[in-house]
């Protein structure tokens, strides 16, 4: 008999939904006012893009198992939104070289990341966050707290505005939606996918049946440290500003992001439209939580009740008596 | 390795070596006291988590623990309060580390549900907690009980020594016993553990509040070094402890380790950072020196163990 059961990215979604509709009755909620409500779930949506892109290398590396987690996407995101903002200096034809250098030094962080996790066997956790440290160092180095920049127009004209006058849509979540699709066309459809799955689930089995774990490792790591230099891209387009702080706050709610959206973080199992979904949950949780104007206290024990009560909810491990 | 904590050792050696050279009245007692006071709270932390990380489990909540301690003290028992209220909330600050550690325990052992992110939900309640209670920095405990924990020396010896010996004391008790065995066992493989009759939910859900319990200690000890109350105080020691018990040889995956080598780790840790204030680093240059030597340090043990199976 098989149970009665929807799929986290599903149940994610529809706790969104029912979250949004219930804020409409808070003091200041929307109320009845439509096109409030339409205006607040797109900007919601929108800042849901930055923690969903920043989440989507978490989401590799929790699949590829083995405790996999990378606590340097804060810090790539920090450095990355700053070489963006130095590069392109308010030119336009400079977009496409930041962004080219952000994914490269995005790569180049999660490599070693990769590296030392594979061949020095450094557990991942510790290992990302050292890695975290040096590059939070280095920032701090390279930059001596002041940096001068300005991002370009046509960041701030596809990242932080929507489509056109006539269409309220953020040009952002466009990206994201691709990105989506790239993110599920790499996990379902590539080679690369397959193989992801295949040593989060048992890396022994995985190298009897002919797959290359050392080398799946450390591009893993290495896409996932570009998607973070990727996020940080994006975030500095929103932002218009840099700050040594920019990145760490997305970095634990990216984890949480992934764990909301029915990965689990033992690896193995999980897809890209569950971290969005639980991207989604959390921003919303956030920005009711920030919109309803309690102190800071009240508003973290919240956001960990919360929490707690969604992962309960299906973040369930497997009993022992099976 | 064979012996997973000789690695902490021996860095600790080195780091101390170091340390001499560039603070040459280490050892001297006021030196040695001074330092060891300021090392205690992170040492009693990373004391706990190894517990957890030994069963299997992470605890990322224990510095929100130590921030509602801190927060407690600070406000009840207040800067004029009396050494009688202090003990009292000492017990108190003690049963809520408990508490805080069993609704840990209860979440992950219980319900089953993943620790990292169980208790990184659990820390944005506890942080809530210790903010509500201190919204801002301030308050504090008595001046000589502050004093107490700052110049006591018996047998002319920093008091953090005396603490750390019944902690090791305690851990070589427990280790020989049924319980420590059922430690290692789950957090081996939890699944043959619970084949072979150990009790795992029961082990797993008395780690994390093992770990409650010294996270609580801990925040009593920074309290008595700061002497003031900070509901931040300890949002900076839970990756740090981490940190400090995988340099001390107890692995993340849980099984291999103990809990002495962690406590080496922790004052290694410290020593670091000692070395860092008095090598006369550029303050731009800190983090970064700071982060790399961290590195090398949880590196150097798989450089080894590569090069000895070359040969």
């Amino acid at each position: 008999m098989k149970r009665f059961s929807i799929s986290p990215p599903v149940a994610a979604l529809l706790l969104a939904v029912v979250l949004f509709l219930l804020s409409g009755f808070l003091p200041n909620g929307f109320g009845s006012n439509m096109s409030i409500a339409r205006a607040q779930a797109l900007n919601i949506l929108r800042l849901s893009a930055f923690l969903g892109v920043i989440a989507a290398g978490q989401t590799l590396v929790i699949i590829s198992g083995y405790e996999g987690i990378d606590l340097s996407a804060g810090a790539v995101v920090t450095l990355t939104a700053i070489l963006t903002y130095v590069v392109v200096s308010g030119r336009d034809e400079m977009v496409m070289p930041a962004l080219l250098l952000s994914l490269a030094v995005g790569a180049l962080i999660g490599l070693l990341n990769g590296a030392g996790i594979t061949y020095l066997k450094i557990s991942p956790f510790v290992m990302t966050l050292g890695m975290a440290g040096v590059v939070t160092g280095a920032i701090i180095v390279l930059n001596h707290g002041n940096v001068s920049g300005k991002v370009a127009p046509i960041m701030t004209r596809l990242i932080a505005r929507p489509i056109s006058p006539g269409i309220p849509i953020p040009a952002v979540l466009v990206i994201w939606l691709l990105f989506g699709l790239l993110m599920w066309v790499l996990l379902e459809r590539t080679a690369f996918g397959k193989n992801l799955f295949a040593i989060g689930v048992n890396r022994i089995t995985a190298k009897l049946s002919g797959v290359g774990v050392s080398g799946m490792n450390l591009a893993t790591y290495a896409l996932a440290g570009a998607l973070a230099g990727f996020g940080g891209f994006l975030v500095v387009g929103n932002t218009g500003v840099v700050m040594i702080q920019l990145g760490q706050p997305f970095l634990f709610p990216s984890i949480a992001a992934v764990a909301v959206g029915g990965t689990l973080l033992s690896g193995g199992k999980g897809s890209y439209w569950g971290t969005m979904a639980g991207a989604i949950v959390l921003t919303l949780i956030t920005s009711l939580l920030t919109t309803m104007q309690m102190p800071d206290s009240v508003r973290r024990m919240v956001l960990g009740g919360t929490l707690l009560v969604l992962i309960s909810i299906y973040g369930r491990q497997r009993a022992l008596r099976q | 390795m064979r012996y997973p904590a000789l690695f902490a050792w021996l860095l600790l050696a080195v780091a101390l070596a170091v340390n001499a050279v560039l603070q040459p009245n280490l050892l001297a007692h006021d030196t040695l006291n001074s330092n060891m006071r300021v090392f205690l709270p992170l040492i009693l932390v990373t004391a706990g988590e190894a517990v957890v990380i030994l069963a299997g489990g992470i605890d990322i909540s224990v510095g929100a623990i130590v921030s509602i301690v801190n927060a407690l003290l600070a406000t009840r028992v207040g800067l004029s309060g009396s050494p009688g209220a202090m003990w009292q909330f000492v017990l108190i600050a003690l049963l809520v580390g408990i508490l805080a550690g069993a609704v840990n325990g209860f979440f992950v052992a219980y319900l089953r549900l993943q620790p990292i992110i169980t208790t990184y939900a659990t820390s944005f309640l506890y942080a809530g907690i210790a903010l509500f209670i201190l919204p801002n920095p301030g308050g504090g405990i008595p001046g000589p009980i502050a004093e107490l924990y700052r110049s006591t020396m018996p047998f002319k010896l920093p008091l953090a020594f005396f603490v750390i010996a019944i902690l090791l004391g305690i851990w070589a008790y427990l280790r020989s016993t049924r319980y420590g065995n059922y430690l290692y066992a789950v957090g081996g493989k939890a699944q043959a553990a619970y084949e072979t009759a150990v009790p795992v939910t029961l082990v797993q859900f008395s780690t994390y509040v093992i770990c409650g319990l010294m996270a609580a200690v801990a925040g009593i000890a920074i309290t008595m070094l700061s002497g003031s109350g900070n509901a931040e105080i300890g949002a900076s020691m839970t990756l740090t402890c981490i940190t400090a018990v995988v340099i001390g040889g107890t692995a993340l995956s849980g099984g291999v380790g103990g809990v002495a080598g962690p406590v080496v780790g922790a004052i290694t840790l410290g020593i670091i950072q000692n070395i860092i204030s008095f090598a006369r680093i550029n303050t731009w240059w800190e983090t970064l020196v700071k982060a790399l030597i961290i590195v090398a340090a949880l590196a150097t043990p798989g450089i080894i163990n590569r090069f000895r199976r070359r040969q």
